[in-house]
């Protein structure tokens, strides 16, 4: 079972609900994998805690022109979308970090002018802890193309009873590649105006992509009403409300999981847990 | 020598957008202040490539210089590349802009 962990809004509690569900799995004897596709921030390792065993770059590859050769048609640059190649006053330039890396230009080119380099956007990284194997996604800083990297997580996923997906906040081409192909997606919120708002905007997401949705309430207390009059509408559960306390917040700040403090949250996931899993 | 200024409008009395790749449109004038007409930008409602678009389109008009409000790293390499110079900085109309550039280059240009 491959559970996607999303929000919209970022800071809602993802890594949060991710990391204790996790944890909550494996002390109840599953074998879980993690998946940090929120390649952005990939915190997960803060909670869980894995010894990192390999990383290796993730690159992609982009056109590189030899002048040469080059008769100056602008070909390459009619059939990018992406403007990452263009042909101006005869010259093309290449715009790497625009690049898509579909490899249409060098398919057009009329004199086969155009030829690949690899360019790296970020690394991909794993290692286990006890029973959880934990796999991550760290793009390189001012990078934009965070989907192949996501992908190329995606891809080292390792064979487990439960798969948790922590994905990016959003609803943008990064977090649909890491919900992509998930059995369920828990989408996590908290009781203001914000998150709801962008709740809203994963709930039509997840739709449009036809993954069955539920929701986690984080800091819950003031506000309920209209978290769950918006899950009315979309026809989706609140599977749990996990409240607002100053003692998890303050575990949390210290790298600490919240099912290894608080009996009452231990409860909680375990019951989360049985409840993802009867859904099956 | 042709002038292009990224303009909000088609004419010498329309503001300059201080966008370059997302200006609605071109207003294109010799160096001695004739304006020879205007260009839309199709490329102001695109979501990338914006401003590299729009400098292969001035490139494409036989421009020299760009006049504009600001003009990113990608749409200036653009430009270099074509060999059209660009000055940043434009506020006011169209036509106070052509007159400052004229003004500054002095009477030579």
């Amino acid at each position: 079972m491959r559970i996607g962990i999303a929000s919209g809004k970022g800071g809602t509690g993802k890594t949060t609900v991710a990391t204790n569900l996790a944890r909550t799995a494996v002390r109840r004897g599953r074998r879980v994998a993690y998946l940090d596709c929120d390649v952005e921030e990939p915190n997960g390792q803060i909670y869980l805690r894995p010894e990192i065993a390999w990383r290796r770059p993730v690159t992609l590859p982009v056109p590189v022109v030899d002048p040469g050769r080059c008769d100056g048609c602008g070909a390459c640059g009619e059939i990018c979308r992406f403007s990452a190649i263009v042909c101006v006053a005869g010259k093309v330039l290449v715009f790497p970090r625009l690049c898509h890396s579909c490899g249409g230009c060098s398919r057009v080119c009329p004199v086969d002018a155009i030829g690949e380099d690899l360019r790296e956007v970020g690394v991909v990284s794993g290692g286990q802890e006890g029973k959880l194997a934990y796999r991550q996604g760290l793009l390189n800083v001012g990078e934009a193309m965070s989907p192949p990297l996501i992908r190329a997580v995606r891809a080292v996923e390792p064979v487990a009873d439960l798969v948790v997906v922590d994905a990016p906040p959003g609803t943008s081409c990064a977090a649909v590649e890491a919900l992509r192909g998930c059995d369920r997606v828990l989408l996590v919120t908290e009781p203001t105006p914000f998150a709801r708002h962008d709740l809203e905007l994963a709930l039509d997401t997840v739709a449009q992509l036809g993954i069955p949705a539920e929701v986690v309430v984080n800091r819950a207390g003031r506000d309920g009403a209209r978290t769950l009059a918006l899950c009315e509408r979309y026809g989706v559960e609140i599977v749990a409300e996990l409240p607002d306390r100053r003692s998890i917040a303050e575990a949390s700040s210290r790298g600490e999981l919240a099912v290894e403090i608080d009996p009452e949250f231990e409860e909680w996931f375990q019951r989360l847990l049985a409840h993802l899993e009867d859904r099956r | 020598m042709k002038i292009a200024v990224s303009s909000t409008g088609p004419s010498v009395d329309a503001a300059c957008d201080e966008r370059f790749g997302r200006c609605a449109c071109f207003v294109i004038a010799e160096s001695d202040g004739t304006v020879l007409g205007s260009v839309d930008n199709p490329n102001a409602t695109q979501g990338h490539g914006a401003g590299i678009q729009a400098a292969r389109l001035v490139a494409d008009l036989g421009v020299s210089v760009v006049l504009t409000g600001r003009c990113g790293p990608n749409a200036s390499d653009t430009l270099a590349a074509a060999g059209v110079s660009v000055v940043v900085g434009c506020t006011g109309t169209v036509g106070e802009a052509l007159a400052s550039y004229s003004a500054e280059r002095g009477p030579s240009g």
